[in-house]
């Protein structure tokens, strides 16, 4: 493995670190992307539509489809009586007696929950239909708040299950009680993280068909993976993964974890398919998505210090309560668990513990959200941190100093191996560059003129590249023992190259729109000497065909510390066996060859030569005159698979991810009195990711993570009443922020390359989602002066915690 | 008066993209479902079917609208553009679709026609908008993936002074 | 997503359409720039059995100016009135509302007479046409009739309009003075406003318009002597208004918006020059 320079391009790779424009715009800017919805189907295609509960707990009398069956153009009404003698339960990774199919079985628990399907000749007949279908409900009563769902008496999401928390785990590393009991103060603080998602523009895409000549089923979705979720979609159709075949489109308008959570509308519209023996379409509309898609879990936590009188922190406590909707769908609880080996974030703590509750309530399932559990963690943490200062009377940024990781590697107490980093020029460098002095300036002023004025700070550690055995850390040492270990993360990538010498890529990763064929078209045309419009990238996978793994996906930041990686070592393979070709040919050493602007040539003397396309066509059209160790193939599919993904330990420490990058924000928030809305001034945000292979795209990558982390501080939120009833059903109550309340963000940068991957690369797509609702959050309780701040920080909220006795202005 | 009865699909007749095109349409058929999937012009998005997300804006008779909330019938007699539209035929980009490339103004391209088309109006109809104009505009629509940053310097360097074309 | 299944009816002229009314009176829709009714079908929240058209009829479709007032027709979108030239001269509170409309997209398709039929009560043309005393004008078959602002606007989402009439017009009277002012507070850009508040400044007092915290806008004459009377006026009318809970706010944060909101908005009327 040659070393790559470590901030930028270098001389043998000189498209690495450049920001090269995205070989994927032309076709999206002219209206020729390929999204699912735009595809072609089959003329005998069906269009389906869902029927949704309209309790958030009922059981289900009856379902007379009778008159919907009547309407012409309508071919069946699909209930879940169909599902449950087609199907079996999806497996879920809490092992409990509670069955999940893709349409309500006997009783619904969430107001939008799937109970029927109509098929019909198109979608307007469909939704025509639906409302002649008459469903008998007795409501029984619903709880849709973790705690209550946790007390005595409280509705069962699941009787079967005898309570609402599916899982407690309680996990000790160090000497906590200890640190505890010696510290000169303890803090602690309350946060609550709201139900959110950052919704797609594109909504789930189906089509599937079944194949009654050989018991298949072929489904085409706007699917993100994680890819071990292929496996549940199988068991549940009760055939091998060989005859569910799922492909993804070259397009996807945009998932950001959401497009998991197509898989159990997969499944329903696969036996819909075989039901109706014509294939089913199916294209989720914006009200089914809001209420029934998706939602990161919502957290109620504690988090705890015991801390010096300088802000030291010797030990951290988290109990935390986490929300996951009516059903724990696979693969949660992966929230409360994927940051779960760097509990103790940027901080060198060695005494942690931390508590993990599992509830269920009357609300939608959970699912994957980018930050995935981060931002969640670090509300309770860094908020944690903004009150050791408060109460200390120190200053925040004082006490993020005091603490920070200093020595890399660096393993942290609940087990993450921090690669590289680092933190405290990260830190200085924020401010100086950042110009924190100016932002204080602005503050003083502020505060002078009588206007509440805050400034926050969040410190970040940003995994990429999940451990997939991280979730095994649910279970106790023995239950894994029996269960067998889980680690790992397989990455894969493909390079070929095509008798004329052009060369194709493709990988594992399934198109959201972060760019992933650039950076791939970057990283394979740098080994080959070839410029980026020389290398086609395919990125549809086709699960027949194309080489995946269970990790395969587009999440948990797995892109640039994996597959990029995976890519790079397909193509340095195939750069080997190319030089070695070469080498025959031009009578050198194979040591002596390069490739550069389409030539394959000899170091010492550039002149003798040949171009690359000969040299690949002679793999091709004469294989005999290949050297011995040459495979007669260009066609190289390598395989990444860190060692550091160890298992969980007996004693339960996990190397969650294989990267470890480092974010570093602060903001100024100004609350208008007049309005109770909370302005964001200022927002500055520091990343050390390692090597950027495309900074154009980094940067991309935090201003979408930035405004969807303003989004979860300020503006979205699913909000349900006490009874479960659903209140942001639309557009005008789930509030996306516009380009009109979106501040100003300055992005600044260093470079600890990671030493675990060959590209240097860490992920950093989750990290402003993380850091973002906690950095605001502490901005508004300095400005306020208060202790807990419950986001979204809406004006309704801020107005509650300002408005005082009612009197005259 | 034209009638067209609930269940009758009625030929509508319009040009599209400068060219005439004929389909069928029950009248409560929008007309974003009818470009899509009556007419193949799959390049005009759908994101709500409110109003609110703008990613299938387009242009009837020169004035950009949602075309979730257009019925196809009303838009007889009438002229669509949508996003196909805009490149040259030959592929090259227009001078706004270049800027987005440039500025990194999408990732998932999937609110990116409607902004376009947007953009395509406003821009034929105002010299040298002001930032804050533009921001307004950009405002009525909902994009996921990009923070808008790229999309606002774009549209700042589509509507700015015009430089030499590539 | 997708609508129930209507008739659709695009008369020629505005007799035909009136013609249409009288013919489906309440089972029929006024279908015009339909930035608020195909929402609201696309939601299914109304079954129309007939759609009737009005928004090509180039006879609606202008601004005509009056005996002092002007005349907006029922097809005239909200941009083209933005665009109309001597616009902030002639009206300059109308000029002022006009932008918080919706979105530049919808306002190139919403009518200004689309959203007084609407009525939402926290919308910005109806608390313009309160403010300015505006008419609504409207026709049928028995003949045409002007309706007051206030008497048109009934309360959430509900007017005076008959279901045989049809809205052709609003008519305002031009009130030209400079001494205005308008500000709503709003989770979004472009989004309805939570209050909306317009100000105009009057001999010896200020007329002033509140949207969003009654069931439709509230116009009231206060004195202007000093700040502590105005805060006092403001703080009189937001309890009597009420104000109402919903998702984006609570009733007491209305009134407490009006109470911040209406002195700057009055203070910005009395500092323009007239």
């Amino acid at each position: 493995m040659s070393a790559i320079g470590t901030s930028g391009a270098d001389e043998a790779h000189p498209l690495l670190g450049k920001p090269v424009r995205r070989i994927e715009d032309r076709a999206l800017l002219m209206g020729r992307g390929r999204y699912v919805d735009d595809l072609p189907v089959d003329r005998r295609t069906l269009h389906a539509h869902i029927v949704r509960s309209p309790h958030a707990h009922a059981i289900i009398a009856r379902i007379d489809a009778a008159p919907a069956l009547a309407c012409a153009g309508i071919h069946a009404v699909i209930t879940g009586e169909d599902v449950r003698r087609l199907t079996d339960p999806f497996l879920v990774a809490v092992k409990e007696r509670i069955p999940q199919w893709a349409l309500a079985v006997g009783r619904v628990r969430y107001v939008g929950e799937p109970v029927a399907l109509v098929l019909a000749d198109n979608r307007y007949l469909a939704e025509d239909a639906a409302e002649l279908i008459a469903v008998e409900y007795e409501p029984l009563p619903a709880v849709v708040d973790a705690r209550a769902a946790l007390a005595t008496g409280a509705p069962l999401i699941h009787e079967e299950a005898g309570t609402n928390e599916l899982s407690v785990r309680r996990f000790i590393y160090g000497d906590p009680d200890g640190a505890f009991a010696a510290a000169d103060a303890r803090v602690s603080t309350d946060i609550a993280y709201p139900r959110n998602s950052f919704t797609p523009i594109e909504c789930f895409v189906v089509v599937a068909e079944y194949d009654i000549a050989d018991d298949s089923y072929d489904a085409i979705a706007n699917f993100q993976g994680p890819f071990s979720i292929h496996p549940v979609m199988a068991r549940a159709l009760r055939v091998p993964g060989t005859r569910l075949r799922l492909r993804t489109p070259a397009d996807s308008g945009g998932s950001f974890g959401t497009k998991l959570a197509v898989f159990p509308h997969i499944v329903l519209m696969c036996i819909a398919s075989r039901i109706a023996g014509r294939p089913v379409k199916w294209v989720e509309d914006r009200l089914e998505h809001l209420q029934a898609a998706s939602t990161g879990p919502a957290r109620i936590a504690t988090a705890e210090a015991a801390v010096t009188r300088e802000g030291r922190i010797l030990a951290l406590r988290f109990d935390a309560i986490e929300d996951y909707g009516a059903f724990l769908r696979a693969p949660m609880p992966g929230p409360l668990y994927r940051m779960h080996g760097a509990s103790t974030g940027a901080y060198d703590v060695a005494h942690l513990a931390v508590t993990n509750r599992v509830v269920l309530t009357n609300t939608m399932p959970a699912g994957l959200i980018r930050g995935f559990g981060g931002p969640q963690h670090y509300l309770a943490l860094e908020r944690l941190v903004q009150r050791i200062a408060a109460e200390l009377n120190l200053d925040p940024l004082d006490v993020i100093r005091r603490n920070l990781v200093r020595d890399f590697p660096y393993r942290a107490a609940a087990g993450a191996l921090y690669d590289s980093g680092d933190y405290a020029r990260a830190v200085e460098t924020a401010i100086g560059d950042g110009r924190l002095a100016s932002l204080r300036q602005r503050q003083k002023e502020a505060r002078a003129a009588g206007r509440p004025f805050g400034i926050g700070f969040a410190a970040v550690v940003e995994p990429g590249l999940s451990n997939m055995g991280y979730l095994s850390t649910l279970l106790t040492a023995e239950a894994r023992e029996r269960a067998g270990p889980k680690n790992g993360a397989v990455s894969l990538a493909t390079v070929a190259i095509d008798p004329l010498g052009a060369v194709a890529v493709s990988a594992d990763v399934p198109v959201e729109g972060q760019g992933h064929a650039t950076v791939l078209a970057q990283i394979v045309a740098d080994e080959l000497g070839l410029s980026v419009e020389d290398v086609r990238v395919n990125l549809e996978i086709d699960t027949a065909k194309d080489a995946w793994s269970i990790a395969s996906g587009t999440y948990s930041s797995r892109f640039a510390p994996g597959t990029a990686v995976a890519a790079h070592l397909a193509a340095r393979r195939m750069r080997d066996r190319l030089a070695a070709i070469a080498a025959k040919q031009l009578n050198v050493l194979r040591d002596d060859i390069e490739f550069a602007g389409g030539k394959v040539r000899s170091r010492g003397n550039p002149d003798n030569a040949l171009s690359f396309a000969r040299v690949a066509g002679t793999a091709h059209w004469s294989p005999v005159l290949l050297p011995d160790d040459v495979p007669p193939s260009l066609r190289e599919t390598a395989s990444w698979s860190p060692p550091e993904l160890e298992p969980p330990s007996p004693d339960d420490r996990i190397n969650t991810s294989l990267t470890y990058g480092f974010v570093f924000d602060f903001c100024g928030v100004e609350i208008d009195p007049a309005t109770f809305t909370a302005r964001v001034d200022r927002y500055v945000t520091m990343h050390d990711a390692g090597r950027l292979i495309n900074p154009m795209l980094a940067d991309g990558q935090v201003r979408g993570a930035f405004v969807q982390g303003l989004a979860a501080a300020l503006f979205e939120e699913f909000v349900y009443d006490e009874n479960g009833a659903f209140l942001s059903g639309t557009f005008a109550d789930y509030l996306v922020p516009t380009a009109s309340e979106v501040p100003p963000l300055e992005i600044l940068h260093i470079h600890s390359p990671s030493p675990l991957t060959p590209l240097g690369a860490k992920g950093l797509a989750e990290g402003n989602c993380m850091s973002v609702p906690a950095c605001i959050a502490n901005a508004i309780a300095d400005a306020l002066g208060i202790a807990d701040v419950n986001l979204p920080a809406t004006p309704k909220r801020l107005h509650a915690l300002m408005a005082g006795p009612e009197r005259p202005a | 008066m034209r009638r067209v009865k609930s269940d009758e699909r009625a030929q509508i007749r319009l040009t599209l993209n400068g060219r005439a095109v004929l389909g069928l349409a029950e009248p409560r058929m929008l007309l974003s479902d009818f470009l899509r999937e009556v007419l193949g012009a799959t390049g005009t998005h759908v994101g709500c079917e409110h109003g609110v997300c703008g990613c299938c804006t387009v242009l009837i008779d020169g004035i950009a609208c949602r075309s979730c909330l257009v019925f196809a019938v009303q838009a007889e007699g009438r002229s669509v553009a949508t996003v196909e539209s805009l490149a040259a035929t030959d592929g090259t980009l227009n001078r706004l679709q270049r800027a987005f490339r440039e500025h990194h103004a999408l990732q998932c391209g999937f609110c990116t026609p409607g902004i376009l088309m947007s953009f395509t109006d406003y821009l034929g109809r105002n010299q040298a908008p002001s930032e804050a104009q533009l921001r307004d505009v950009l405002s009525g629509h909902l994009c996921r993936c990009t923070g808008y940053d790229g999309i606002m310097r774009a549209v700042i360097d589509a509507a700015g002074p015009k430089s030499e074309d590539p | 997503m997708k609508p129930r299944p209507f008739d659709y009816l695009r008369p020629r002229s505005v007799d035909e359409a009136i013609e249409a009314l009288a013919e489906h009176g309440d089972k029929a829709r006024v279908l015009a720039g339909g930035q608020s009714l195909v929402a609201m079908l696309n939601f299914r929240l109304l079954a129309p059995q007939a759609l009737i058209d009005i928004g090509g009829l180039e006879e609606l479709d202008d601004i005509r100016r009056a005996d002092g007032r002007l005349e907006i027709g029922a097809a005239v979108t909200q941009n083209r009135l933005l665009a109309e030239p001597g616009l902030a001269r002639e009206l300059p509170l109308l000029a002022a509302a006009l932008p918080f409309v919706g979105h530049f997209q919808t306002r190139n398709r919403g009518t200004v007479c689309g959203s007084v039929a609407h009525a939402d009560p926290s919308a910005e043309i109806p608390l313009v046409l309160a403010m300015l005393e505006g008419e609504v004008v409207l026709r049928s078959a028995r003949g045409t009739r002007n309706a007051a602002a206030d008497e048109f606007q009934r309360g959430m989402l509900a007017t005076s309009r008959a279901p045989d009439e049809l809205i052709v017009a609003v008519t305002l009277p031009l009130r030209t003075s400079k001494r205005v002012a308008f500000r709503e507070v709003a989770r979004r850009q472009g989004d309805f406003a939570i209050v909306a508040v317009a100000a105009m400044v009057e001999e010896e007092c200020v007329r002033i318009g509140v949207g969003g915290i009654a069931d439709r806008p509230a116009v009231r004459r206060i004195a202007a002597r000093g700040e502590s009377d105005i805060a006092q006026a403001l703080d009189a009318l937001a309890l009597e208004l009420g104000g109402y809970d919903d998702l984006h706010a609570s009733a007491r944060m209305r009134r407490d918006l009006l109470r911040r909101i209406g002195p700057i908005v009055v203070r910005e009327a009395l500092a323009c020059a007239a």
